[in-house]
């Protein structure tokens, strides 16, 4: 593995908890970001992701290192899937680790706000009666985009 | 020649995943005109272009070589 990578197997989420951990580490948040069956009311069959890969693994990567120079001392390691999901895969894996819990919390979501930013990767939902692009938002423009 | 690369819903309105522009220079301003003109529903406006793998600003200069991508709003997560 690669602490900052895009990938298309199914993500095993200890890898990257494992590759955090140190002697000096006293806390791991481990996020998974998962496939949600229902979103407003519109039930997902599954989702397509797609990314401008070597852009995206750069960018995750810069992502951490914002994360070291807000939080020193912090570890991270990050993975975003992309292909077809189904529900309840994991397409997100975040794992943070710091000498003590607050930063390796902070840190963690400091990153999920960041990849919905900045990481070129695109989210294709298909329901039962279409299917849909997001980031473009006509299906329920008025709830906007939530995460997965 | 300019390669551009498109990605998700752009990719689809294209019917292709890249293009190669035969010009020695142009800014990220013209390329995407030069999208829209092309593709009719590109939404230039909503999009973002990636020059070498690096989010530019409209006034920055392609030259031939440069590899760059349309970045419709992202999703992930």
């Amino acid at each position: 593995m690669k602490p900052f990578e895009v990938v298309e197997a199914p993500i095993d989420a200890q890898v990257y908890s494992d590759y955090v951990l140190h002697a000096g580490a006293g806390a791991v948040t481990l996020f998974t970001g998962h496939v949600r069956e229902w979103t407003h009311g519109v039930r997902t069959v599954y989702l397509a992701y797609e990314a401008y890969v070597p852009m995206a693994e750069k960018k995750l990567a810069e992502i951490g290192a914002e994360m070291e120079a807000k939080w020193p001392g912090v570890k991270a390691a990050i993975a975003h899937r992309i292909g077809e999901l189904h529900i309840s895969d994991i397409a997100v894996v975040i794992a943070v680790s710091s000498s003590h819990r607050k930063a390796a919390y902070e840190a963690n979501e400091y990153a999920i706000e960041r990849i919905k930013e900045v990481v070129p990767i695109w989210k294709k939902e298909i329901w039962e009666d279409g299917e849909e692009w997001l980031g473009a938002q006509k299906k329920y423009p008025e709830k906007g985009v939530d995460s997965v | 020649m300019i390669r551009v690369q498109y990605f998700a819903r752009l990719r689809e309105l294209a019917g292709k995943g890249q293009d190669t522009l035969d010009r020695e220079e142009m800014t990220v301003q013209q390329l995407l005109d030069w999208a829209e003109e092309t593709y009719p529903g590109f939404g230039k406006d909503d999009i973002q272009v990636a020059v070498n793998e690096e989010y530019a600003l409209p006034e920055d200069v392609i030259h031939s070589g440069d590899e760059c991508a349309f970045i419709p709003p992202v999703s992930g997560g």
